[in-house]
Order: C-alpha cells, then structure tokens, then sequence
C-alpha cells in the first residue's frame, strides 16, 4: 500500500489533477466509442441496403455477387457449436485445476500458464495448416464443419482458460473454507458454488472466445473450406461467413457490397449469441442464491 | 462415493483435460518443428538472422527486419490500447450511469468479434488514406499499428473490468475512510490493486496482436526493411506467411514455417516476460 | 459428476456425427479441387452448374493457392489442382488444362495526369530509379510502388515480362490479392500498381478511382488478352497428376467448354476460344 503515501500531500491541489483524470477517461471512452461508430457506420452506409429477408434465406450466387448467404450462416453456427462444444469442458476443467488444485507460482502452474499464453499468441494462420495437417489429413476429416470446429476451438481454449481461470480466482476463499467447513467434496465445491459464482466472468471470456472464433478466417480457409453447398452434415466442407467475407473483398470483384452485408449480419449474431450467454449467466446466478 | 474417492476421479479428469490443453502446444510446435526442418537443417538457425534480406527464392533468408516490424507494430498497437482500454474500463466501472456503461460494455464486445479483414478493410479504406496524406505511401508501421490496437481493445479492456469488479469493496470504503476523491482512489488504491490482472490482461493482448494476420496484411505495407519511423511500412512475421504460403513450395515453404516458428518463441519469451514482471497472477 | 457427464456426451456426439456421415458420404460421386484463390471462385460457380447437369455428382472445390493446387494434385489429397500460371518445368509430371486467360495490366489513381509509360520508364519505377511523377511526365509527387508479394503468379509474369529478378524491385507496398491490389491504389494518388485487367476494367467502370495503362501502344483491355496482342497474360488452369478419367475427365471438359464461358466473363476473365 506504499501507494497511499503521498496522498495526504496531495489532497490539498485535489482540482487540476482530479480534472485532468475525469477528463481522460471520459475523452478515451469517446475516442473507443467514436472509433467503433466510424466503422459501424461504414458498414451500414456500405452494406445496409443488401440486407433483407432473402438475403438470409437464399444461397450465394455469382460467386457470391449476388444472393443470399443462407448456407454459411448455417456452416457458421455448426463450426461455432463444434467449437464450443469440445473447448469448453476442456477449458473450465484446466482453468478449475489451475485454480483450485495448483498452487499458484509453482512449476505446473507456470509451465501450463505459459503454454496457454504462447498458444494465444501463434498465428492463426498457423493453427490452420496446422489443422489442415492434424485433423484433416492425419484423422482423416476432409475438409469438414467437424475439422473447422476443432481447430478453432484448439484457438480458443487459451482465452476461455485464462478467463475461467480468473473467475474461479475471484471467488473469496470464504467461500471455499465454508464449504470445506460443511464436508462438501471439491467436486461440489466446483460445480454448486465455485462455477456458478464466476459465472460472469466466465462469460465474458466465451464472448470473447466465441468472437474470436467467428472472426477467424486464416484457420478456417485451410480446414472447413471454402464450399458454400448447404452442409448436410458435420463431416461436409461449409464456408464460414468471415472466408466469405475476406472471398468477397480480396478476390471478387464487385464483391464488397455483400461482403459489407455479411459482416452486419455477423455483427448481429454475435449480439444474439451475447445476449443469449448473459441470460444464461444470470440464471447461474440466481441457481446459486437459491441453493445458498 | 466418499467425498475423497470423486475428489480423487475429479483431479484426474482434471489433470487429463490440462494434459490435453498443454499436449496441443507441443504438436503444434513439433508441427513447425517438422515442416521447417529441410531448410533449418540445411542453412542453419543463425542465417534467419543474419542474412541481409529475404528473397527465399534466391537462397536468402533473413527474417530481422521482419521480426522487428512484429515487435514495433505489436509495440505501438499496445501504447494506444493500454491506455485506452484501462480507461474504458474505469469508465465503464466508476464514471458511465449504468445504461451507458451497458452499451459502451456491448459495443467492445462487439469490436472483439469483427472479423479481422472488415476491420483491415475499414483502415485500409478509412486510414491509410487519411495517412497518406500525411505522408504517403500510407500503408505503414502507424497505420498497422492503430488497426491492431482496436482489436485488441476489447481484451485489455474486459479483462481490466473483470479485475476492478472482483476488487473487495474494503478497498473502496478504505479509501473513502482516508477521505480520497474518486479520481485519488482509483489511481492510487483500485489500479495499483489490480495491476496484476491488468498486466496479464495487457500480455495476452499482446499475443494476440503478435499474431494477428489479415489486419495487418491489408494496412501495413509489408516491405521487407527495417522501418525509420512510423510513416515507414513494415511486415510482420505471420503477414510473412499469409502473403506467401499460398504459392510456395520447397524451401520457401519450409522458411515460411521458420517464420512461424519464430512468431512462437517471440511469444514464448514476451509471456515468461509477463509473468515474471505481474508477479504471477494476483489472488484479488 | 456433471463435468464429465458433459465432456463424455460431448465425444460421444462427435464419434458418432463422425461414423454417420462417413457412411452416407460414399453413396455419390466426389470430386475435390483444391489451390489458386484467383480461380477458386470461377470453379466453384462452373461446378455449380455442373452439379445441375448431373445429379449424383457432388463438387468440393476448396482454396488455398496455387502451390496447394500442386501439391494436392500430386499427393491426391485432391483430383483436380487449380493453379493460376503456366506451369513450370520441373512440374512437368502433372497434366495442365487451361480454363481461361488472365491478363496483367498497370493500373494507376484515377487522377494521375501520366497516360502512358514506355516499358524503360515502369522499369525504372519498379526497380526504385525513378521516384517521383514529374520524372515521367506527371505532376511532382511521390510515386508509391504497389508490387505482388513474392512466389505470387503475377509477380513472375511481370518480372518475366520485364526481364528482372524478385530482389531488384524497391516497393512502398507490398500486397497479397487482386483486390487488395485496386484498393490500395485506389487510396493512394500515387500510386502505380499491377493487377488482373477484367476486374480492373470492372472495378474502373463501377466509379473506383482508377485507370488502366496500356503496354507497349496496346491498350489494356479484356479483348486484347483475347486475341493475344496484350503482352502480359497468364493461363488459368486445372492441373490433374495423371490423365483424368471418368467425372475428373467430365469436369474439365465441361470447364473448358462453351457452356461455362458466361461464367468465365462473370468472373472478369477471358474465355479460350473452343
């Protein structure tokens, strides 16, 4: 706390450095806000006028020019389900070890931290051949939803580890010291108390795991493909919306317009999903104030 | 079952699925490893680091000015997201009535999820003109690094806001109790308390803008050379690899991988970096 | 024990998603093409139509460039690659088959005053001598060098084409694809850039701000890469690893036929004449 020191000297000019505080804060949220309008309105003025209902429910023509974008809506949802399905257990397991069975600072702790954290920075497009290579051929996927789904969620689990495993950390000891008090197993501990409290943060990292995941592009291209035929099942090849989109800008003339579209409508799934996960954490929630 | 006997089956499957978290770095790492060794057995490690420039195709491989413009373009987009996103969350946490703190909230979320070629789209449309400008050619370091700090934004700025929420509100009332302004407490109580979270926050941004690749590629030039100031373009380690696996074979491929390799250690070296410097993760 | 209720579903669901589709694949005919992103779009839309005309027939075509193309042809990951140049010569082992032509032309801003440039003079450009419009006729300025990163399909056509070696060209930018290519220039009065003639023709006519130079006092245009008298142009081809056969052999044919060549100027490039 060497940090409250000088405050007592300080307290006396409280007006030009309290000023200067409230000052940047507020023009940094204007700056982030104003910076985040800019490139929404982008997208309406450039895309708005293409969204209808047909958009959403016809297939791509003209190599995607024209139509709609019903069925990489489709491979998009499947290969985002995929991923979720397969990195979250995975993730709230390593994240509950690393909180409440590790110590923290010891050699496991650090070696498994320091993992993650290089599997977040490695390029996307290097989980993608790297998928291409595992999944597709070794397993022998093909180019499949299926492929797609675990390649993103091996991207993902660093981030939905690292945030489970802040939440979890959040929770007071307590709470912890309570339930031992009680006789209640760990495995209990874990599932009645521990999840459930860090259920906010929790979602906020598969937010930013599942906007992550819906963003990329260079992972996908190489593993869940490029065809953009309605999938009829996991092990067919489905474009995701963002390869439809860097398609449309990169290698489609003519294309931006739709491609612009494309993007207001990830943006609007991505609020769907969001809400959907607040809701889902709210109720978390209250299963904890009932049973406590 | 005995309390003890699922704790025991509990810490296994736990263990297992950690197993598997960590098992996946080392394939993938073995997977560069693999791919690349033609062209590192061959010419050796220090030659990616000597040779004078990167013309794989004319047997030359040096990656420097690449791995410096990684560095400088994750360097910049972390001196203006930092500040900002530290500041979103505070506004977030103590300024904005809560409505507004409700969409500002949204509208981050919503920028982590922009796939990143919308946004090399927007700068490419939006900033490298206004850029240009200023001093052309306009795809350049500035330009490379402002797109990559609206990404990573969002991450520094939740994972700072999930750190100010988990502070006790002890540390509120102390600080009320010694008679601090809210400006005082939040500098010198709240953000001291929770620098631990914010640097890991802040670190894991910085992988991320390490490895970014679409972005990037659409705004910042990628010349190969070893950039003089920020109007200069630059290319990255992974633009490196976006921009040219597509049409490579042989030892180029393998160089490629060599890249990727490396965009791996650089990462490795700036997390055990983090870790050391936050102190290990604060118990908030 | 929810934890692992929930992981083991989780497998169990994907085992048996696996098994399933595995079973209802091989009832019907499947090609995969895989390679070049520039023709990727061109063949997913000829196998759309070729789909149409036989039932039963089931296309996968996926992108990833053209050296994916090679490399998937020969290993028979895929039966058709997709490569966007002619082949070289230690590719001699595959079967090329072009589907369509492509030409190559500079493109400048909209609002550069320079009309035309003698092949000495972009020459001079490229490799870093001359640096500034007024130097070549125009108004002062800096000119901004917009090249293809290296391996690409173009970049060797133009250095072929202009006699240079990859490490002689001094660029401002360097870019990936086509389209990344018009935007860039688009942004930039000046710059000068070389990119895909129909998408550029295209891009110009829908008001993006740029315009097409001609080479050599031959006009940059879709019909001059027809009739062979543009300079600079390139084959679009599907490379296949031994001489194709039954549906592999059907799809090439239909590619190059006439049915497919509305598709081939939808996508801005110039069909071979049957």
């Amino acid at each position: 706390m060497r940090n409250l020191a000088p405050t007592t000297n300080r307290s006396s000019f409280p007006i030009p450095r309290d000023r200067l505080v409230q000052v940047s804060v507020w023009s940094a949220a204007a700056i982030v806000a104003g910076t985040f309008a800019w490139v929404l309105a982008d997208l309406l003025v450039q895309g708005a006028s293409r969204i209808d209902w047909s958009f959403l429910v016809t297939a791509p023509l003209k190599a995607g020019r024209a139509g709609g974008i019903a069925p990489i809506l489709v491979a998009t949802v499947l290969i985002l389900m995929v991923a979720v399905v397969t990195a979250v257990p995975i993730a709230l397991a390593t994240a509950a070890l690393l909180s409440e069975f590790v110590r923290a600072g010891s050699r496991t702790e650090r070696s498994i931290g320091l993992s993650l954290d290089v599997l977040a920075g490695l390029p996307s497009i290097v989980f993608g051949l790297f998928g291409n290579a595992f999944f597709c051929v070794w397993l022998g996927m093909g180019f499949s939803i299926l492929s797609g789904g675990l390649t993103l969620a091996c991207m993902t689990l660093p981030i939905l580890i690292r945030s489970a495993e802040t939440g979890l950390r959040m929770v007071p000891d307590e709470w912890r010291y309570g339930a031992a008090a009680l006789g209640l197993s760990r495995a209990t501990l874990l599932w009645q108390v521990l999840i459930p409290a860090a259920a906010p943060a929790l979602t906020a990292g598969l937010m930013l795991g599942i906007g992550r995941a819906m963003a990329e592009t260079a992972a996908l291209i190489f593993t869940s493909g490029y065809v953009d035929r309605m999938p009829s099942s996991l092990l067919d090849s489905g474009r995701a919306i963002s390869v439809h989109i860097y398609d449309l800008t990169m290698n489609v003339a003519g294309g931006d317009q739709n491609a612009y579209a494309s993007a207001l409508v990830l943006i609007a799934l991505l609020i769907s999903i969001n809400s959907a996960a607040l809701w889902l954490a709210g109720k978390t929630l209250k299963r904890r104030i009932t049973t406590s | 079952m005995s309390p003890s006997t699922r704790d025991r089956q509990l810490l296994r499957l736990l263990t297992v699925s950690a197993g598997l978290a960590t098992g996946l770095l080392a394939l993938i790492v073995l997977f560069l490893v693999r791919e690349s060794w033609p062209v590192i057995s061959r010419v050796g490690v220090v030659r990616f680091f000597l040779d004078q420039s990167w013309h794989p195709t004319e047997q030359s491989y040096g990656l420097t000015p690449m791995f410096v413009g990684s560095l400088a373009t994750t360097g910049g987009a972390i001196v203006i997201a930092a500040p900002l996103g530290v500041a979103s969350a505070v506004f977030c946490r103590f300024y904005a009535p809560e409505p507004m703190a409700r969409i500002y909230r949204w509208a981050i979320i919503l920028l982590a999820g922009l796939p990143s070629v919308v946004l090399g789209l927007w700068g490419l449309t939006a900033v490298v003109p206004l850029i240009t400008q200023l001093h052309p050619p306009g795809t350049s370091l500035l330009a490379g690094s402002i797109v990559l700090a609206l990404m990573i934004l969002p991450t520094v700025a939740l994972t700072t806001e999930g750190a100010l929420a988990s502070l006790p509100p002890s540390y509120w009332n102390g600080a009320a109790a010694l008679g601090l302004s809210r400006e005082a407490a939040i500098l010198f109580v709240v953000l001291p308390a929770a620098r631990g979270s914010i640097a890991a926050g802040v670190a894991l941004a910085a992988g991320r803008a390490l490895g970014e690749t679409m972005a990037v590629l659409m705004v910042s030039g990628n010349v190969v050379r070893l950039p003089s100031s920020v109007f200069d373009p630059v290319r990255t380690l992974t633009a490196n690899i976006a921009l040219e696996m597509a049409y490579a074979t042989g030892d180029h491929r393998a160089s490629l991988f060599a890249s990727g390799l490396l965009t791996a250690a650089l990462v490795a070296v700036l997390a055990a970096m983090a870790t050391r410097l936050g102190g290990g993760r604060t118990h908030a | 024990m929810r934890v692992e209720t929930l992981l083991l579903a989780s497998l169990l669901a994907l085992a048996m998603a696996t098994g399933a589709m595995q079973s209802a694949q091989s009832a019907e005919e499947k090609l995969v093409i895989t390679g070049s992103s520039t023709i990727a779009p061109l063949a997913a839309e000829i196998a759309k139509r070729f789909e149409q005309k036989n039932p039963g027939a089931r296309i996968d075509v996926q992108s990833g460039g053209s050296s994916r193309g090679i490399n998937d042809a020969r290993s028979g990951l895929a039966n058709i690659g997709m490569v966007s140049r002619a082949l070289k010569a230690e590719e001699a082992d595959l079967k090329a088959f072009a589907i369509a032509r492509d030409g190559v032309g500079i493109i400048l801003h909209r609002d550069n005053d320079v009309a035309t440039l003698s092949d000495q003079q972009i020459i001079d450009i490229y490799t870093g001598k001359t640096t500034d419009w007024a130097q070549v006729g125009g108004k002062a300025g800096p000119i901004t060098v917009v090249t293809k990163a290296e391996g690409r399909s173009t970049l060797e056509l133009f250095l072929h084409h202009f006699k240079l070696k990859a490490s002689d060209i001094k660029a401002q930018v360097v870019i990936g694809d086509n389209q990344q290519g018009i935007k860039t220039v688009a942004g930039n009065p000046g710059a000068i850039g070389y990119v895909s003639i129909g998408t550029a023709e295209f891009e110009a006519g829908s008001g993006t701000p740029i315009k097409l130079l001609g080479m050599q006092a031959v006009a940059a245009s879709v019909e001059n890469v027809r009739n062979g008298s543009f300079p600079l142009a390139r084959p679009l081809n599907l490379v296949t690893s031994k001489e194709p056969q039954g549906l592999a052999r059907a799809f090439i044919d239909f590619a190059r036929s006439a049915e497919a060549h509305d598709l081939v100027k939808e996508q801005y490039f110039v069909p071979l004449d049957p």
